[in-house]
């Protein structure tokens, strides 16, 4: 969408030394020990190249800040019910933000994860009521949600569609599905050992069970991601479709793989859901696609594509989920809520952007005060 | 598409049989489709149940249209430009409620449409400045002020709800009423459509909305105040948004912290569905104002003709897809269509 930035960003850096760090920023902005302008003599402009696109340690931090903060002033914040209703209630977001990560990554989008995830778990109800085992049900219904993958995908990677538009359309086409399957029924009497399994804690710690398979997940994520030719290839996509296609990089089916991941993650996250609250009904998870973009983008995943790191999106949705329960705690109202997630919202986006237009405009004042005899652009 | 398909027309055009012409041109009329659609829509479902186009059916179908064509509009200036509002449900929200506790209070009803239109305008600044002056995704900042404007919505209103008895009667007749079949909020919205849709057309910075969504680089280059132009197209939907509000308030007469709630993806989806492309510079409003009634109408043909209202979304949904997948591959078809004309021509010159 807004992509005239970093069109204009490079024509911009004209004047002297971080033209540079800037270079070398953007390719390396992936991985976690970026060196970030190792050739740059400058240190000043070093240091803030780093700080300029490390927001996701940023996030981190700030998340680190509030758990400390939290557990030492905020009353039964600590205990382990609220710990594990904490982290219950963020898990669907956390399971569909990691192929989400992905997705934006590589430059693209995915907003019918919440009717996905609630048309899986409006099957689920209908086929337990037509009798079925549970134990057939859920491949199925994690078969639907690649189903839903692939359709999304091969609408944005067969026809060329922005994927913005598509999934809008099956972000409706989905849930209307789900409304037409389940209508307003609700389904609550599933197996308990299941129920169980999706709302109980590991032992005696605060940690629900459900969290196992989500770290699972998520070592699988990042390491594809960060690790492996298939994440740079992802990265390179979405810094430049041409570019990493002239590379050799096959961008449709990259782009493909990662719709029907993210429609393959959402649907166990609608299977999760329906247990965890042991209810299926067609509205499960509506506007959980708001939730999960949020977490992301706050993050530092540049929505752009080719920018941030698995652990920053985790940190953002983390943060995001902590902060909404500390401010139940204290009695903040919904309301409030909705306003600090729109607020923190709109400040992860225009920070980094900020701090690279401060210190862009510190380099240039700096190279005109003091201009290298013969090497000062007239761009400056 | 369409815009950036016609230029390559004039150069090979005059070899070219009359006949594919026409097609082609057919073809780019968007509009044209919509409402063919459209009409063959409503005559179906005439002919299956004859009292649909009663004269209260027909009024019936212009006032539900007509919020929606009015933020689509709005919504259509700025995906125009190759951005996005997300807010527009929000802000519909707040100005409508905004309006109508001007009302309760005992406020001139002319008054309460300025405060609604005023207050759109407002978070169209805040949604224009941010965007333009941030250079940050419009995308991930309209979706931080629906959160931000939901919830100060909320806060401001709490549990309290405006009702038809709270309204002074003149102003909830004129939500009702019209002249002859159609309403005054029809009319309303119709001279607003046509206002904006000759700007767009023929002002100068409305061809600039269009320069800047086509390539906002070269648009710069070529001295397009980015810009102001990006600021302007905020404020117009957000007024527009606003305007919406103060009818839904004339029309429904009931308005709380939940009024407009998801309404932008039914936006963004008529604005679609007319034909405005996400990648910018192509559509027109006319198309954004035909989707919407496209949209709203099938919602009143399908009870009709029998249909359960939980096929609704889903159709709607299909439709969207569809909307766009058909756009796409005539685009292709006949850009395909022009390269082989254009390798024609050009082996005919060497041979």
């Amino acid at each position: 969408m807004a992509d005239s930035s970093r069109e204009t960003a490079p024509a911009k850096t004209g004047a002297g030394t971080p033209k540079a760090g800037t270079g070398t920023a953007k390719v390396q902005a992936g991985t976690p020990q970026a060196g970030a302008g190792t050739s740059v003599p400058d240190g000043r402009a070093r240091a803030w190249a780093r700080d300029a696109l490390r927001w996701d340690t940023v996030v981190g931090a700030l998340l680190v800040v509030l758990l400390l903060c939290s557990f030492s002033f905020v009353d039964n914040f600590g205990n382990a019910l609220n710990l594990s209703f904490l982290i219950g209630n963020t898990l669907p977001i956390a399971m569909i933000a990691l192929p989400m990560t992905m997705l934006v990554v590589s430059g693209e989008i995915d907003l019918s994860v919440g009717s996905t995830a609630g048309l899986a778990g409006a099957v689920m109800g209908k086929l337990w009521n037509q009798g079925m085992s549970i134990e057939t049900i859920i491949p199925l219904c994690i078969l639907l949600g690649v189903v839903c993958g692939l359709v999304n995908g091969l609408l944005v990677t067969r026809l060329g569609l922005p994927s913005l538009a598509v999934t809008i359309g099956t972000l409706a086409a989905y849930r209307g599905i789900a409304q037409i399957v389940l209508g307003s029924n609700s389904v609550t009497d599933f197996p308990q050992q299941y129920l169980n399994f999706a709302s109980d804690r590991l032992g005696g710690t605060f940690v629900p069970q459900a969290a196992l398979p989500w770290v699972v997940l998520l070592v699988v994520a990042a390491v594809v991601l960060h690790a492996t030719p298939v994440g740079r290839s992802l990265f390179a996509v979405g810094a430049s479709q041409e570019a990493a296609r002239f590379a050799g990089i096959r961008v449709k089916r990259m782009k493909l793989s990662m719709f029907v991941a993210t429609g393959t993650v959402s649907a166990l996250t609608g299977v999760f859901w329906a247990l965890h609250y042991a209810s299926a009904r067609y509205d499960n998870a509506t506007g959980l696609e708001l939730s999960v973009i949020a977490g992301v983008l706050l993050g530092g995943i540049d929505f752009d594509g080719g920018k941030g790191t698995l652990g920053g999106a985790v940190a953002g949705v983390f943060l995001l989920g902590a902060l909404q329960n500390v401010m139940s705690l204290v009695n903040v109202s919904a309301q409030s809520q909705t306003v600090v997630t729109g607020v923190l919202l709109v400040i992860s986006v225009l920070a980094p952007r900020v701090a690279r237009q401060a210190g862009r405009a510190r380099a240039r004042r700096k190279a005109s005060a003091a201009p290298p005899p013969g090497a000062l652009p007239a761009t400056g | 598409m369409t815009m950036t398909a016609e230029q390559p027309t004039p150069a090979t055009a005059p070899e070219a049989p009359s006949t594919t012409g026409v097609l082609d041109r057919v073809l780019k009329v968007r509009e044209l489709a919509i409402a063919v659609v459209l009409v063959v829509m409503l005559t179906a479902t005439q002919l299956d149940n004859s009292a649909f186009l009663s004269q209260q059916g027909i009024k019936d179908l212009l006032l539900n249209a007509t919020i929606l064509v009015l933020v689509a509009v709005g919504q259509a200036v700025v995906v125009i430009t190759r951005n996005v509002d997300l807010s527009v449900g929000s802000v519909l929200g707040i100005s409508a409620f905004a309006a109508g506790d001007l009302l309760h209070g005992g406020g001139n009803p002319v008054l309460a449409v300025v405060v609604a239109v005023a207050v759109g305008a407002a978070f169209g600044v805040v949604n224009g400045l941010l965007v333009s002056l941030g250079q940050v995704p419009a995308l991930v900042v309209t979706l931080g002020t629906l959160y931000i404007i939901r919830g100060l919505d909320s806060i401001w209103i709490g549990s309290r709800q405006i009702t038809a008895a709270d309204l002074p009667s003149g102003f909830t007749s004129f939500g009702h009423d019209g002249i002859g079949v159609v309403p005054y909020l029809a009319l309303l919205t119709a001279v607003v459509l046509v206002a904006a849709a000759y700007y767009l057309r023929s002002y100068r910075s409305g061809r600039d909305m269009y320069a800047l969504g086509s390539s906002p680089e070269a648009a710069r280059l070529a001295g397009v105040p980015v810009r102001k132009r990006i600021l302007a197209a905020y404020v117009t939907c957000g007024a527009l948004a606003g305007l919406a509000g103060a009818l839904y308030l004339a029309r429904f007469g009931n308005v709380d912290s939940g009024t407009g709630n998801g309404y932008e993806l039914t936006v963004v989806s008529a604005v679609v569905v007319g034909g405005v492309a996400f990648t910018g510079g192509s559509g027109s409003l006319y198309g954004a104002a035909l989707g919407a009634l496209l949209l709203t109408s099938i919602n009143s043909v399908l009870p009709s003709i029998g249909v359960s209202s939980v096929w609704v979304q889903a159709i709607d949904g299909v439709l969207l897809l569809l909307a766009i997948a058909v756009d796409r591959v005539v685009a292709l078809r006949v850009a395909g269509l022009l390269r082989k004309r254009a390798a024609q021509t050009r082996s005919a010159h060497h041979g």
